[in-house]
């Protein structure tokens, strides 16, 4: 019972670290209908400036404080440089560039940092753990991304639903040419918004950085999770991705955790472990496939069908 | 507006231009000289380069060394890039062949990639030194007249670590790997030597980055220890957190987890942690001291398991051609002079077995942090000596 409870937590966490790259995405999907493959790379980059800036100050802390405005003047300038060019153009090419971004930008920190996987330092402040269960320690600093992911959710609520320019988000989302119609620069807002989700992504990559190992690609895995999250969410839903990013936490954990044990009563132990594994790697797919056959705009469709 | 457009292109042009002189930097031209050509095979993009660096370097360093000589006979190495996909390295490999007239391959990091370009190598009556990739296929029934290999068969690594636990006197282990054919193969190695009981076997996604779920099954289990083989960034991810859970009270058994390709980002948290290897900086001999100084000196990083077989390889090579006086026309007569092994390993005892694949000794490695602050394995003690692969009996080299 005990287990299950304690992955639970780890479920929750494991939610926690894929909301803060998918509401970004969703963000970025849901205001511009713009695919960005690319996002993955900007959580990549979020921890290899991390990695970067705790090597030259020694400090966790400072290397926050650096790599936020750096992953958002780097997002602004793929926007300038990239993007911004594709947001007429059909999906196909989005597809194709932010592919062609992904190469470039993993081939880029490899040449910058080398291809060996980096290490940043856990801060001295978060470093311990208690203990949960006999001979298991919960690390402190876990404890502490599951609250930054909390609190970034409630301020992105807040801004999203109490704020002007949140309303203006809600409203892009919704009908773009409208408010552009209505004197508002909307160019200039996808711009914010952009940059704002590869700051979004890449504080997900610093928190994910002392845990996690940075390496070139380390972004594409998650990348395909947060895809699954923001399409179960409901694409552009803030809300949904929420949800849906400790759905797929959850059943992605328990189901690991589970699955073999309950293949078990079926089969024998040695093809149970392996078939329940590969069961386990299939459930989010499955729970996604379901609830786009109830809801195939997602959990909380955010423009009108 | 306009302006703002023509800054995006230059920048952009600004880019490009650096990106291809930085991609056109490393290759090493073909040119027109007499002598030995070599193509060195090693993954050097993806996500696994950290490991063709090693071996790329570790082969340089002996060329280096060698003064650019093999057996006297000026010699070029021509770099391949096989990026991991084995379509890719069957069409470079196919034109070192045919273009470039390459004498000899060497290298390959991974199975897949080896056994896609076995064929094309072999078939066209050029050798194929392999100094890390060691599939049981080409050990047993599949062995190769024209292949050899300076690293290991898979197998014997996992069963080392296998009978390590034995000799360690773990009655309960706890095992994990990923879910895919090496990881399946690995927990055959382990048990092929480990009497006692396997507590449970977990197997997860190649694209696991929390290992949390399973550091709890970890805990709520009690083992004895626990045997893992998780290759790269999922080895690094694992063993941090294992640290972090406050597991590392429980010994950590593994393979290809934590070696100097991994340290560096592994750090203290693999301190205490236990390899098994053929090979280790710390190895005490004259050639292996001048190995890892002039290694590190050149390339500012540790040499891991990778770098010293593919150095092997080159003095292997240096020590064939030699013996048969730079000609390598007379094909049985290069095979004999291969199979000799005449030249001083960096792991001391080396000889081949009937199959190409070396009979030496297996060491138990443990990690331990260096005077100056770095992180590498070091040798425990010898677990098997003068070790046979298992599939060497079923070779019949035709």
């Amino acid at each position: 019972m005990l287990l299950l409870l304690l992955q639970g937590l780890n479920g929750l966490q494991l939610g926690i670290l894929l909301f803060l790259v998918a509401a970004g995405l969703t963000l970025v999907f849901g205001v511009m209908d713009f695919i960005n493959l690319a996002h993955g790379v900007q959580y990549m980059l979020g921890a290899y400036l991390a990695a970067f800036f705790a090597s030259l100050t020694g400090s966790f802390w400072l290397a926050l404080l650096f790599a936020l405005p750096s992953a958002l003047a780097f997002g602004l300038l793929l926007e300038w440089l990239v993007f911004r060019h594709l947001y007429d153009r059909d999906h196909l090419s989005q597809v194709l560039a932010t592919f062609g971004v992904i190469l470039f930008l993993n081939e880029g920190v490899k040449a910058l940092w080398g291809s060996a996987p980096l290490q940043v330092p856990m801060p001295a402040l978060l470093s311990g753990g208690f203990e949960i269960m006999p001979g298991l320690q919960y690390p402190i600093y876990r404890i502490a991304i599951l609250g930054a992911g909390l609190a970034t959710a409630g301020l992105l609520w807040l801004v999203v639903e109490r704020t002007k320019v949140g309303m203006l988000v809600r409203a892009g989302a919704t009908n773009a040419p409208m408010v552009a119609a209505l004197g508002v620069d909307i160019r200039r807002l996808f711009m914010g918004v952009f940059g704002f989700g590869a700051m979004l992504a890449g504080f997900a990559g610093v928190m994910a950085a002392p845990i996690l190992s940075v390496e070139p690609g380390m972004g594409d895995n998650l990348l395909i999770l947060a895809f699954v999250v923001i399409v179960i969410g409901g694409i552009g839903s803030i809300r949904g991705a929420f949800l849906a990013a400790l759905m797929v936490g959850l059943i992605e954990t328990l189901g690991k955790s589970l699955m073999p044990d309950l293949m078990r009563l079926f089969m024998d132990p040695s093809s149970a472990r392996q078939t329940g594994a590969a069961l386990a790697s299939m459930l989010i797919y499955i729970a996604m496939a379901a609830i786009l056959a109830v809801r195939p705009a997602g959990l909380f469709p955010v423009r009108a069908a | 507006m306009d302006q703002m457009f023509f800054g995006r292109r230059a920048v952009l042009a600004g880019a490009t231009g650096l990106a291809a002189t930085g991609l056109a930097m490393p290759a090493v031209h073909a040119q027109a000289t007499a002598g030995l050509k070599i193509g060195v095979i090693a993954v050097l993009t993806g996500p696994a380069a950290a490991l063709g660096t090693h071996l790329r370097d570790g082969w340089m360093l002996g060329m280096k060394h060698l003064d650019n000589k093999l057996g006297g006979v000026v010699t070029e190495s021509l770099v391949i890039d096989d990026e991991l996909r084995p379509d890719v390295a069957v069409t470079k490999v196919r034109a070192a062949l045919e273009r470039d007239k390459v004498d000899v391959m060497v290298g390959v990091v991974f199975s897949n990639v080896l056994a896609a370009v076995m064929r094309p190598i072999t078939e066209n009556g050029t050798f194929l030194i392999g100094t890390n990739a060691g599939p049981s296929t080409f050990a047993g029934r599949g062995c190769n007249p024209n292949f050899f290999t300076t690293s290991y068969n898979n197998d014997q690594v996992h069963s080392v670590m296998g009978q390590a636990a034995q000799d360690a006197g773990y009655r309960r282990v706890f095992v994990m790997t990923p879910n895919y054919q090496a990881g399946r193969d690995a927990v055959a190695g382990f048990k092929s030597r480990f009497k006692g009981e396997v507590v449970d076997e977990v197997y997860v996604p190649l694209t696991q980055l929390d290992f949390s779920p399973e550091l709890a099954k970890i805990a709520a289990s009690r083992p004895d220890a626990i045997f893992t083989f998780m290759p790269g960034g999922l080895g690094v991810n694992l063993v941090r957190q294992y640290r972090q859970a406050g597991l590392a009270n429980i010994p950590f058994l593994s393979t290809f987890t934590v070696d100097e390709s991994t340290l560096p980002a592994q750090g203290e948290a693999a301190e205490g942690f236990l390899a098994a290897s053929v090979w280790a900086p710390n190895m005490d001999n004259e050639q292996n001291r001048r190995f890892v100084h002039d290694f590190e000196g050149q390339f500012n990083y540790i040499p891991a398991s990778y770098a010293a077989q593919s150095y092997d390889a080159a003095m292997l090579l240096n020590s064939a051609v030699g013996k048969v006086r730079g000609s390598l026309t007379d094909k049985d007569a290069f095979r004999a002079a291969i199979q000799a092994a005449d030249f001083n390993s960096l792991r001391g005892n080396f000889k081949f077995g009937t199959n190409h694949y070396p009979v030496q000794d297996f060491w138990l490695c443990k990690v331990e942090k260096r005077a100056d602050g770095k992180f590498q394995t070091a040798t425990v003690k010898k677990v098997l000596e003068n070790d046979v692969d298992p599939y060497a009996a079923e070779c019949r080299m035709r």
